[in-house]
């Protein structure tokens, strides 16, 4: 099957990024197929800027108390923590959208969203702002760099630590939380360490802390100074020892390339010797993040027939997507934390240590129902009329018992109607599905589509066409 | 306009789904199911943390009361079950089934290594993982891998979201509020017209087909379950005595299925919150009284109606509370805990195991004595005839409750 360069680059776009914005979609059509990789990478080689959302009062709470002395304790009154905790919550939804914000209109599209694959690969609960803004900063500076620095940087974020319990790692008492996840899930995956070497890295990472404004500390007292032997290595190993042991297993590099393949390419399909081929470069290359995305993304198999339009839009992925392609401005902002509670995806909420499944487990008929409806209900600016579950840990944008969030946006529809200005209206509705979906647009059931398109004028005709072309299944896949 | 309200009930969308149907929707019943047709199994989710110490009272025990000065719910006030045990004096209407002898408590149900953040020890019951395991299953989600491909409507929550545990590898449970409104948010013509059209020229294999059938599977299952939730509803003896709650509301509707013998095997409702960190008595009470009525009311509609014995109703809680009350009037996140069971058909009554021993406590925290799975296992193997050793992943002895 030859694809078309239509489909190509909506795959890349796609895989890369979060789909075409409508206003460069003329640009990118008229560089030639060579050219877009470079353009792709260099979009995101600038540094990101760190989202600083995090409330006065917070800063001052943590800030003060450690000026008082009482930092190393970690001891805030109980209703300091109270008051803490209940800014933070708010803050959250703040860097929640600001974090979106920044994937619809950012052109380092590579970078947010390979940030957000590390968002999830290093999944982290903590209700505290000041360590969620200091995990992403890490994740989101480090996202295209070296994942030696990323690993080492994360494993010393509060956020993390607090959330494997590191705290509670002591010579005398090691909890092995922390040292079994970093291992099962942040390097090597399972199978390729025993039960010893989890308790002997535990050791490694004792006296691994963090202060109560976020800094890393290193706590001489709770470290066991001991020998350990792990991984077929004997020594006094401590923390950063134990990452540059884990670092320099060959699994740890394909242990990754895999995770990244089937986030970037398939995720059902995945050759053996093409993970290894993968691995063995990033390992070789000393880890760099992106020369493992560059080999994927310059490949052949990149673009092979099978791994087109064969993934599932995650729900930010579906949601910043639409958002590029009609470019709008929301009523009511919060909208979006209740989509994504409904439709199983809330960032810095991930579902636990493992991050986000994918794939199929997006897909349930309440989902996928909403998601088939969500242009509609934007278009006709309606009450999104569901509600997330109720969760004891956190309450996220939930509006008071019984109201419901309006999907309520002024839609811009100019940057849609100008791209497709001089396509003739029998073309037109095929042109929008090729805009639009990351799958052949062969067999398009031409008289329902019609049936439910305005053609009073050509205006009414590009909305109602691309509306009707996202509420169907193809929409869900890139 | 895009989609008029005219164009809207103008379509008969089951016509066109139906054109789907031979294609997706292959009817495998698979040995077993029929056996324990015509059974239900109704799952009670108190969301938050129920504290079973209040729900299931040891009246006789001191150090309860020395731990609960405040909170401790008086032997007087208790509706007495057994010489040691009382029920939270809200739930009347269990106490007339437990006399009944149609209710059963299991003590001190839980898991080792407890976590104590709600999300965790949820997806913890709901997965039925080990604790230190990360499943993307849920055990009523496996269940319906296991014994029913190819019943699109036979595991029903009643909420807008699909909670984990309805999630299995190949099917998943189906999500509802209520039936009516399941039925007209599928009804855009346009969904059905485009699946219909679509489904007449799809590949077996391609991906999108998951996504046909999935959508397939709702609007044909939003159709049925609106004709089912219809058919029994008309004027029944029992159908007037439902509170208007949201729990009421929920077991009116799955009465009214199971009465119309829908193919739905398991329905799941949550109540909540009772994440009782502060003022307990009051938030408690007043769940209770929530459960208390539509209980009540769901078990005469049923018993009135000669169904009472092909249902089992179940309750689970993420854990129980701490021993101790707090200094808010409430009580901490704690580990074990009790589930109740009700139904006609229940083989053992009353309590099934010992209250919990409170002078053997971890770090003041109730130690499990029976493994939640081991319930599941039961509800499995003698309640839904499936193979619980394949739906749990491991073997845990069935108990005789049922």
């Amino acid at each position: 099957m030859a694809l078309s360069k239509q489909l190509k680059l909506q795959h890349l776009l796609w895989r890369t990024g979060f789909g075409p914005a409508t206003t460069e979609t003329a640009h990118w059509e008229s560089l030639p197929e060579s050219a877009w990789w470079t353009k792709v990478k260099e979009a995101s080689v600038k540094p990101p800027g760190m989202f600083d959302v995090a409330d006065g009062a917070v800063k001052g709470l943590v800030m003060g108390v450690g000026m008082l002395g009482k930092m190393e304790r970690n001891d805030l009154t109980k209703e300091e923590k109270k008051k803490l905790k209940k800014q933070s919550r708010e803050d959250l939804k703040n860097l929640n959208l600001r974090w979106l914000e920044e994937m619809v209109e950012t052109r380092a599209q590579l970078r947010e969203k390979i940030a957000l694959f590390w968002h999830g690969h290093f999944a982290s609960r903590n209700i505290n702002i000041l360590y969620q803004q200091q995990l992403l900063d890490v994740v989101r500076t480090h996202a295209l760099g070296n994942f030696g620095d990323l690993l080492r940087g994360v494993s010393k974020t509060a956020a993390m630590l607090a959330f494997l319990n590191n705290q509670q790692n002591k010579k005398q008492h090691p909890n092995e939380n922390f040292a079994r996840e970093v291992m099962e899930l942040f390097t090597l995956g399972r199978g390729n360490y025993t039960e010893n070497d989890v308790k002997e890295a535990a050791r490694a990472f004792t006296g691994w802390s963090h202060r109560l404004d976020g800094t890393f500390v290193f706590r001489l007292r709770d470290h066991d100074s001991g020998s350990k032997t792990v991984l077929g290595k004997t020594g006094n190993f401590d923390g950063d020892d134990m990452l540059d042991i884990l670092l320099e297993k060959r699994e740890t590099a394909r242990f990754i390339a895999r995770k990244l393949y089937k986030f970037l390419v398939n995720e059902t399909l995945v050759p053996e010797e093409r993970i290894n081929w993968l691995g063995d470069r990033f390992f070789d290359s000393g880890y760099k993040i992106m020369r493992l995305l560059e080999d994927i993304a310059r490949s052949d198999w990149f673009y092979a027939p099978e791994n087109m339009g064969v993934k599932i839009k995650s729900p930010v992925e579906l949601w910043v997507g639409i958002r590029r392609t009609i470019p709008m401005e929301l009523a009511d902002p919060e909208s979006q934390l209740v989509l994504q509670k409904v439709l199983g995806q809330v960032l810095f909420y991930p579902p636990n240590v493992a991050g986000w499944p994918g794939g199929r487990n997006w897909i349930d008929s309440s989902s996928l129902m909403l998601r088939l409806r969500i242009p509609q209900l934007l278009y006709r600016n309606q009450d999104l009329d569901v509600h997330g579950k109720t969760d004891d840990d956190q309450q996220m944008g939930e509006a008071a018992k019984g109201q419901m969030r309006r999907l309520s946006a002024v839609m811009d529809w100019q940057p849609a109607i100008d791209l497709f200005a001089k396509t003739p209206d029998n073309e037109l509705i095929g042109k929008i599905a090729e805009f639009l979906w990351a799958v052949p647009t062969k067999n398009l059931p031409w008289e329902v589509l019609q049936k439910n398109t305005d053609r009073s004028n050509r205006s009414a005709l590009v909305q109602t066409a691309m509306v009707q072309l996202m509420a169907t299944p193809e929409y869900q896949l890139c | 306009m895009l989609i008029t309200r005219r164009d809207f009930l103008k379509v008969g969308s089951l016509a066109t789904t139906s054109l789907l149907l031979p294609k997706f929707l292959k009817a495998v019943e698979a040995p077993g199911a029929l056996a324990m047709k015509g059974r239900s199994l109704v799952v009670i989710q108190f969301s938050g943390g129920n504290d079973g110490l209040n729900t299931i009272i040891p009246t006789r025990n001191d150090v309860y009361y020395r731990e609960r000065p405040g909170l401790g719910i008086k032997r007087e006030t208790a509706l007495a079950l057994t010489d040691e045990a009382g029920l939270h004096p809200t739930l009347t209407g269990l106490k007339n089934l437990w006399d009944a002898g149609h209710m059963a408590v299991l003590n001190s149900v839980g898991y080792p290594n407890p976590d104590r953040s709600h999300f965790r020890s949820m997806d913890i019951w709901q997965s039925a993982s080990p604790a230190d395991e990360y499943w993307q299953t849920g055990w009523l989600g496996r269940y319906l891998d296991a014994q029913c491909a190819g019943r699109p409507a036979a595991a029903l929550e009643f909420d807008d979201t699909l909670s984990l545990v309805m999630k299995g590898e190949n099917s998943k449970g189906l999500a509802l509020q209520d039936a009516k409104r399941l039925y007209e948010s599928t009804r855009s013509p346009f969904f059905a017209e485009y699946s219909a059209a679509k489904g007449k020229v799809l590949d077996d294999d391609a991906p999108v087909d998951y996504l046909y059938k999935t959508m397939a599977e709702t609007l044909s299952s939003a159709n049925y379950l609106f004709e089912q939730s219809r058919k029994a509803n008309a004027g029944r003896a029992g159908a007037g005595l439902y509170p208007v709650t949201g729990l009421g509301k929920d077991l009116k509707t799955i009465a009214s299925l199971i009465l119309a013998d829908t193919d739905t095997a398991v329905y799941y409702v949550s109540l909540g919150s009772f994440d009782t960190h502060i003022n307990q008595e009051a938030q408690q009470k007043r769940l209770f009284q929530e459960l208390n009525d539509a209980l009540a009311a769901f078990s005469s509609d049923l018993k009135a109606n000669g169904k009472w014995n092909e249902v089992l109703v179940a309750t689970f809680s993420e854990f129980g509370r701490r021993v101790s009350q707090n200094a808010s009037g409430g009580t901490d996140h704690g580990t074990a805990n009790n589930m109740m069971f009700l139904g006609g058909g229940l083989r053992q009554k009353g309590l099934l195991n010992p209250m919990p021993n409170l002078l053997d406590l971890d770090q003041g925290d109730l130690k499990y004595q029976v493994d939640f799975r081991q319930v599941y296992a039961t509800l499995l193997e003698n309640w839904l005839g499936a193979d619980a050793g394949k739906v749990l992943g491991g073997e845990f002895a069935a108990m005789g409750f049922v």
